[in-house]
């Protein structure tokens, strides 16, 4: 929690206009009902932040731990500490999915500026890429490894992008419009976007932190988790829907933004302990503070430009996934 | 599942007469391939029944059966309830299995291993009470595993591993205990140790124990009464004496053996060829 409030805090207050974080910690406990006090900000300012920095703030809030979610329920699902919802394809085929719906046109969002089908796309496309990533893992048969469903996830991610390119080249004129999309839009957020995020957000998080402790279950395996007395395959399939909806509502917010999934959740795992019971709610907490974080970089690193958030993620998950490649080599083995 | 006209398991028995486990004509396909091809066995109450047989024969199969893990339609009932009528939930309280080798999650701690044994008793989106943990201590603490209850089970040796898989099945309260191979793992000693554990177990709690088995010796010396099953059928049933002969281990296990009267139970002895 307390990260979440230090994340909301340095959020708003930095950027191109650096605000003081104590009067800006006033400003939002202005926002709370009841609450009237002076803070020192000009109308400007606390414009800046209810109106401008805010919403952006919060929608990373949500986007980074319905990521880290999605990615701890996943690694608990497939039992395996390298699945992600980028490595198993999931948000190439949400990806592939938008592209196609703004490529090919359709009823416009006034507000947002995409086609209103865009979530429900996304919704059907990830899951698609993670029905398509599991079937070609389990083609295997019995000599199928952790690796062998991550290399399916890699193959499935490829063959969806090769798609994405060629819609892209055959609708040259959206180009522009999907890549903007696509390399992370928490720049333009507004409150609109918040609350197109949040019934997903809740949703998500109320499936998968209900079934944390049936994810122990299952980490010891199908038989065994049978005959504690569950149904393995109907909580897997459960989660894999409820995690790849949380992928699906991330990746149309705010496009394209890799490696919080696997970061945050082997973070957690290596400060907390392995039970998801323990996970899923921090990596969902921590999820949404390194995202804020993060947009925090991307938006003063380089000021007055902006980097776009994918990137930076993707900087700082490079290497880190080296790291969970040498600590997981056991699993693997 | 094909198979001769016999009667399915009578359903309503009376649970207090009704024995332990009852299989009758059970049949099993895996991938096209028949595993077991009609078999029939009763377990009493508290009796002690070990599967033997050679590779193949489809032992694991008729313990997962009996467990609830594969479809068995009517052909297994225990006490007297039809199998295939149990809810998991249900099933859970009643039987429990320790696999043969059972996973060990990277970074779990004992304790919360044994915990997951009470997995049907927790409300499908509930947590563990203070009654769980109660049964849980109290399970530690008979199977002397109190003082490992924060180490991570990777950590442990292959017995007290042993032990801890046998605690979270006896921390599920069930009457039930189905062991695939309890001992393949362990040396001599600690196969001795884990199986007077569980006989011991059996009678403080009067559970029933199906198990299977490779080492025909000590089979014989722990179990009432020997099932040999030999291409998914049962070709001997009764008291180890009678199933531990140099004919029948021949014919099925295609081994030469020689077989001594012990003090529990015939020793089987491998005898190398002419």
């Amino acid at each position: 929690m307390l990260a979440v409030l230090v994340a909301l805090v340095a959020g708003v207050s930095l950027g191109p206009v650096s605000l003081p974080p104590g009067s800006v910690a006033v400003e939002l406990l202005n926002l709370l009902p009841g609450v009237q006090l002076d803070s020192g900000l000009t109308a400007g300012e606390a414009a800046i932040v209810t109106q401008l920095r805010l919403p952006r703030v919060v929608l990373g809030l949500l986007v980074g731990g319905l990521l880290a979610l999605a990615g701890g329920a996943y690694q608990g699902v497939f039992r395996n500490p390298l699945a992600d919802p980028y490595l198993l394809g999931v948000a190439a085929g949400a990806g592939l999915a938008v592209t196609a719906v703004i490529a090919l046109g359709g009823a416009m969002d006034p507000l947002v500026g995409l086609p209103l089908t865009v979530p429900l796309a996304a919704f059907v496309g990830s899951l698609g890429a993670v029905a398509m990533t599991y079937l070609l893992g389990a083609a295997g048969g019995r000599s199928r490894s952790p690796a062998t469903l991550i290399l399916a996830g890699v193959a499935v991610s490829a063959f969806l992008s090769a798609g994405q390119t060629y819609l892209l080249q055959r609708h040259s004129d959206s180009i522009q419009q999907v890549y903007a999309w696509l390399l992370g839009r928490l720049a333009t957020a507004g409150w609109h976007d918040v609350l197109l995020v949040l019934p997903y957000f809740v949703l998500t998080a109320v499936v998968v932190l209900l079934h944390r402790r049936e994810l122990d279950v299952l980490a010891l395996g199908d038989d065994e988790a049978a005959s504690l007395g569950l149904h393995p395959q109907r909580s897997r399939y459960l989660l894999i829907a409820a995690a790849s909806l949380g992928t699906a509502a991330a990746v149309s917010a705010s496009g394209l933004i890799g490696f919080v999934g696997i970061i945050v959740p082997h973070t957690v795992r290596l400060l907390a302990g392995s039970s998801y019971r323990v996970i899923l709610p921090l990596s969902m907490l921590f999820g949404g503070a390194f995202l804020a974080l993060t947009d925090v970089v991307a938006r003063t690193a380089a000021a007055p430009a902006e980097i776009p958030i994918g990137v930076v993620t993707a900087l700082l998950g490079g290497p880190f996934f080296v790291l969970v490649l040498r600590t997981a080599r056991r699993v693997l083995t | 599942m094909p198979g001769p006209a016999r009667p399915a398991v009578a359903t309503g028995a009376n649970p207090v007469t009704a024995p332990a486990i009852e299989v009758r004509d059970l049949h099993v396909t895996l991938g096209g391939a028949p595993i077991l091809a009609g078999v029939d066995l009763t377990v009493s109450t508290g009796e002690w029944v070990t599967v033997i047989g050679p590779n193949g024969a489809g032992k694991s199969t008729l313990l997962r059966a009996v467990g609830g893990l594969l479809p068995t339609g009517p052909a297994v009932a225990l006490s007297g309830t039809p199998l295939w009528s149990m809810r998991p939930r249900a099933r859970a309280r009643v039987v429990a299995t320790v696999a043969q080798s059972p996973a060990v999650p990277a970074g779990m701690s004992v304790l919360d291993y044994v915990l997951l044994g009470r997995t049907p008793y927790i409300p499908p989106l509930g947590r563990e009470s203070a009654a769980d943990l109660a049964v849980v201590h109290e399970v530690l603490d008979r199977l002397d595993l109190s003082a490992f209850h924060g180490r991570e089970l990777a950590t442990l040796s292959g017995g007290e591993r042993q032990r801890v898989f046998l605690a979270r099945a006896l921390a599920q309260g069930a009457t039930l205990l189905l062991l695939d191979e309890p001992t393949s793992a362990l040396d001599i000693g600690h196969q001795q140790e884990v199986l007077e554990l569980v006989d011991q177990l059996r009678r403080e709690h009067g559970l029933t124990v199906l198990a299977t088995m490779h080492d025909l010796s000590i089979a014989g010396e722990y179990a009432d009464r020997l099932v040999l099953l030999a291409d998914g059928r049962v070709v001997a049933d009764g008291p180890p004496a009678e199933v531990l002969t140099e004919d029948l281990l021949a014919t099925h296990y295609r081994a030469r053996v020689r077989v001594i009267p012990g003090d529990h139970g015939p020793l089987v002895v491998p005898v190398r060829p002419h």
